[in-house]
């Protein structure tokens, strides 16, 4: 008998961006081209794209599967193909040199996968690869099988919570959605994504979407929704396409449309592209938009559960909240609730970044403390720098200093120490990181977001972004450290939403934990990580200097001197801080102080 | 009916209240600058929070419902802190030009500076300069001024069903913007001039005149039509210089372009002051009293019919007449002159 080979190549956005696609074209013609010689082979290969799995600082990833045995491949090139399909393909002899390392299986290994388990392993384009690893029995049994109530009461039961940031209890928000009585319920998918830097929803809608849609066609009988939405930002086109391609196939296969699964039950589910305002991931922002209006958040109650969408009954949940629930139908509430910590169930996606040597998409059984998630499965930080602080909960999260690395990693956790779960980004700083410079850089975001409806909102944080800017820039005050944190506190007591009750966190917690590099720059008027150039001054080291002449062509005030291959020198007294020569200097030779 | 206390007071209200309104039943004063009792509840100024038992933060007074048991404080250290902030961060990004401005005298903002008692700001720092000028004739918009409370929004499409502006941008530059950016080209009704908490929406025609000195405030009732809203002028020696309405008369304060803006003829020159009368065709127009006028009238109606019938006369009654005179115009025409020929010109 012949043996089959599966090849499976990395076309999530992250896998695209690297050649992915210029892979899986090198892979056909390899194929066509071999196949002459070689029919067989080719007869049992199949050719395979498969969704982000996670480690896309590696792509194009490539699994190779002869007969079961599966090796991975990393930063593999269409040049390189020729010899995957001749070598390992055909002659079954793995390129032991471009497989990957200890570190990716160290990476993965440490991970407990749920929502992303099918990711990077079946086809996101095809309903019948999801219904190979069991797709849609949750929702047939649920919808075949079990009462509404029976539902909501098993994902009471299961524990899980809210994935999209506020960390409600789920089971307890549809109870609440269930008990009103309405002619019309909405159950909306919020894949709206805002946060820089985040892409956990972006990689579950384009690697495996008809989880996602399987978690709404439960949550929808749940609650008795016969109409669903897909708030889905129109800058994830991979992510859209492949959505609207799987809702296709859903309806082809009658698991949404009418009559679902042969039951009474009816869900038509469309989808609505965002125009990419941070905002409208806000739930009653996000229903305005949907409802033809600008996206400003509304006061809080009335609750979407009891008057959301076109003012009826609405269950608004995240991607990954949905996606968790096909797992919970199927192998129970006991199982889920076993996973995790006591107060928050299952595990969370991670969306991993910053200093550190493994960067991203993650997931961990939540509870897991920070160090193991820095440490082991992100292998430490990058270029043997020391550890500073971990910010997680996008924008508008905490910074978390060295001495809570053993802080488990959960909603009670991370709140705990002034910092949030949020959607589950983490960006690792080191020693090079000003703490100052950072939480500047993450008010920048929440200011320009803002909506500007609340007054607090949309002129505290652009006041504490002046501040935070002037401190920076050698301008701070006597005071600026504990006026900063006053208006921090009013804004974040005072505003309308999630947006500006949050923002302030960033300046909250590294005043908190960094006071004194906020000391540092406003009374020794000093940068301790050498990032905040209008505080250094720049030289040119005599002794490096090869006289090339790059920083004095990059200075655009001429403030640098000298003769060709002769060390050249700064005058400080033009020198605008600009840190252009420090960037130019290709022999380190342009130091800052 | 739902029971809750504020400020150690008990108060009983009914069903769908929100907390600001039972407060107000108390006659306690919470601070607002975007609530209208006459539009629906947005909560953006966040002046009037308050704190309620059992929750870990203020909540807007005018957004909440009353619930039963509730236990409301509208006063506190903390919520002055919020509060004081608040005005600070609106006067920070504000022209500090009352002495200049026609809304002086007339500003929530004003009012609430005054209150906070706020005369050094710690938030000093940009200011926003939106320098474009609207042109149309009715409406001064400042947008240095705009507080973003959203009120003229929400009236001019709550009330009066017409959307002409809306917002745009986002963060400091977020404004209130009509579509594109074009000059404002609407009904003019002004409500949104009338809402408006602060200076940057005025009316053009009262733009430069006396703002409180000397100025008389009359109630009446506006002539244009039957509808008859309650008005009130403001009057400066002989002149009327503004036309506004109150929010509790029976037209709840909302008026139409002609009630509002179309003041003018009452000091115009041009206007008619007694009857005229033409008495041969192509003769001039000749002044007279109104005895005059009614007896010459009356005479020739009396000929008329006696000559041609009773169907040789007609009237024609007049929109800017009351119910009440419309009714005894028909009434003159059917039992006194006995004849149907009475029409009106709202028909054409
Ligand atoms: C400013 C802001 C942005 C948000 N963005 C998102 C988002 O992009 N995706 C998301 O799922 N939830 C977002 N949320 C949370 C939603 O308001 C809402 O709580 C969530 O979608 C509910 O789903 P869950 O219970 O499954 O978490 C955001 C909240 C705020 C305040
Ligand atoms: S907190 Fe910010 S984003 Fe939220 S409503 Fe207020 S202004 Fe808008
Ligand atoms: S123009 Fe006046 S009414 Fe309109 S939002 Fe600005 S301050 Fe409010
Ligand atoms: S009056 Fe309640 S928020 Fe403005």
């Amino acid at each position: 008998m012949n043996s089959e080979i599966v090849v499976s190549v990395c076309m999530g956005t992250g896998g695209i961006a690297a050649g992915g696609d210029m892979v899986m074209k090198a892979f056909q013609e390899e194929f066509a081209e071999a196949g002459v010689a070689n029919a067989t082979v080719v007869e049992h290969s199949r050719l395979h794209k498969v969704g982000c799995r996670g480690f896309c600082a590696r792509d194009v990833l490539v699994d190779i599967s002869v007969n079961g045995i599966v090796s991975t491949y990393q930063y593999i090139q269409p040049d390189m193909v020729k010899r995957l399909v001749s070598d390992h393909c055909i002659g079954a002899r793995p390129v032991s040199e471009w497989l990957v390392g200890d570190d990716y299986h160290t990476f993965h290994d440490n991970q407990t996968k749920i929502v992303l388990g099918d990711l990077g392993k079946i086809d996101p384009e095809s309903i019948d690869e999801y219904i190979r690893v069991d797709g849609y029995k949750a929702a047939e049994k649920v919808l075949t099988t079990m009462t509404p109530a029976e539902v909501i009461e098993t994902v009471k039961k299961s524990g899980l919570r809210g994935r999209g940031g506020g960390g409600f209890p789920t089971g307890v928000k549809w109870g609440f959605c269930a008990a009103n009585d309405s002619d019309q319920y909405y159950i909306i998918c919020n894949a709206d994504e805002g946060d820089p830097g985040a892409f956990m929803d972006r990689s579950v809608v384009e690697g495996n979407p008809h989880a996602m849609i399987e978690g709404m066609i439960i949550g929808a009988y749940a609650i008795g929704a016969t109409v669903g939405y897909v708030y889905i930002r129109a800058e994830y086109p991979l992510a859209v396409d492949r959505l609207h391609l799987a809702l296709k196939e859903a309806k082809e296969k009658g698991f949404l449309g009418e009559k679902l699964f042969g039951t009474d039950f009816n869900l038509k589910i469309k989808v609505k592209l965002g125009a990419g305002a941070f905002v409208c991931g806000e739930e009653t922002a996000l229903i305005a938009s949907i409802e033809g209006e600008r996206g400003m958040p509304r006061a809080k109650p009335p609750f979407p559960a009891n008057k959301g969408l076109w003012g009826k009954p609405t269950i608004i949940n995240n991607v990954e909240t949905f996606a968790n629930l096909p797992h919970i139908l199927n192998k129970g509430a006991d199982w889920y609730a076993a996973i995790g910590s006591a107060k928050s169930k299952g595990t969370k996606v991670i969306a991993l970044t910053g200093k550190i040597r493994n960067t991203g998409l993650i997931e961990i059984p939540m509870g897991m403390p920070l160090k193991e998630i820095i440490f082991n499965i992100g292998g430490g930080i990058e270029g043997d720098k020391l550890f500073k602080a971990v910010q997680t909960g996008g924008p508008s999260g905490g910074c978390i200093p060295q001495q809570h690395i053993d802080l488990p990693v959960d909603y009670e956790g991370l709140a705990s120490v002034g910092s949030m779960m949020g959607s589950g980004g983490m960006v690792v700083l080191d020693e090079t990181d000003c703490m100052v410079n950072i939480s500047k850089f993450f008010l920048e975001f929440t200011q320009s977001e803002s909506c500007g409806k609340c007054v607090p909102c949309r002129l505290g944080t652009k006041r504490l972004l002046e501040i935070l800017t002037r401190i920076t820039e050698g301008e701070g005050k006597e005071g600026d450290i504990e006026l900063l944190q006053e208006l921090a506190e009013d804004v974040r007591d005072s505003s309308l939403c999630g947006l500006g009750m949050s923002a302030p966190n960033p300046v909250l917690s590294t005043i908190k934990y960094f006071r004194h590099e906020y000391e540092a720059h406003i009374k020794q008027k000093k940068c301790p990580a050498k990032v905040c150039n209008k505080l250094l001054t720049f030289f040119i080291r005599q002794d490096m200097c090869v006289g090339c002449g790059m920083c004095m062509r990059a200075c655009s005030v001429n403030a640098i001197s000298g003769e060709k291959k002769q060390p050249h020198k700064i005058d400080n007294s033009l020198c605008i801080q600009c840190g252009s020569c420090f960037d130019a200097c290709k022999f380190s030779a342009v130091l800052k102080e | 009916m739902l029971n809750l206390n504020i400020d150690g007071k008990d108060v009983s209200v009914a069903k769908g209240t929100t907390v600001l309104e039972a407060a107000q039943k108390l006659g306690i004063d919470v601070p607002t600058l975007c609530h209208d009792a006459r539009l629906k509840p947005f909560g953006a100024c966040r002046l009037c929070i308050v704190e309620i038992a059992g929750m870990p933060k203020p909540v807007t007074s005018c957004t909440t419902p009353a619930t039963e048991g509730m236990v409301v404080k509208t006063n506190s250290e903390r919520l002055y802190r919020l509060r004081k902030t608040t005005v600070e961060l609106l006067l920070s990004d504000h022209p500090n030009d009352c002495m200049v401005c026609s809304s002086s005298g007339d500003c929530t903002l004003q009012e609430l500076a005054y209150l906070y008692g706020i005369r050094e700001n710690r938030f000093v720092g940009e200011v926003r300069d939106h320098s474009r000028i609207d042109h149309n004739p009715f409406i001064i918009r400042d947008q240095n001024k705009c507080v973003m409370c959203g009120l003229c929004v929400r009236v001019c499409d709550e009330v009066q069903g017409v959307g002409a502006i809306g917002y745009s941008e986002r963060g400091f530059e977020a404004k209130v913007i009509t579509p594109f950016g074009h000059d404002l080209d609407c009904e003019f009704c002004g409500q949104c001039v009338s809402v408006c908490p602060t200076g940057a929406l005025t009316g053009s025609l009262w733009s430069g005149k006396p703002r409180s000195e000397g100025v008389v405030k009359t109630d009446t009732t506006c002539t244009y039509c039957g509808c008859g809203c309650n008005i009130t002028l403001r009057t400066h020696g002989d002149k009327v210089i503004r036309v506004e309405s109150a929010s509790d008369n029976h037209n709840r304060g909302w008026l139409c372009v002609k009630g509002r803006f179309g003041y003018e003829f009452i000091n115009s020159n041009e206007r008619l002051t007694t009857p005229l009368i033409r008495k041969e065709k192509g003769a001039p127009f000749e002044k007279a009293t109104w005895e005059e006028a009614l007896d010459y009238v009356a005479g020739k109606f009396t000929s008329l019919q006696q000559q041609h019938g009773s169907d040789s006369v007609a009237g024609l009654c007049s929109a800017r007449c009351t119910n009440e005179e419309n009714y005894l115009f028909q009434k003159l025409f059917r039992a006194g002159l006995g004849t149907n020929n009475v029409d009106h010109c709202a028909r054409y």
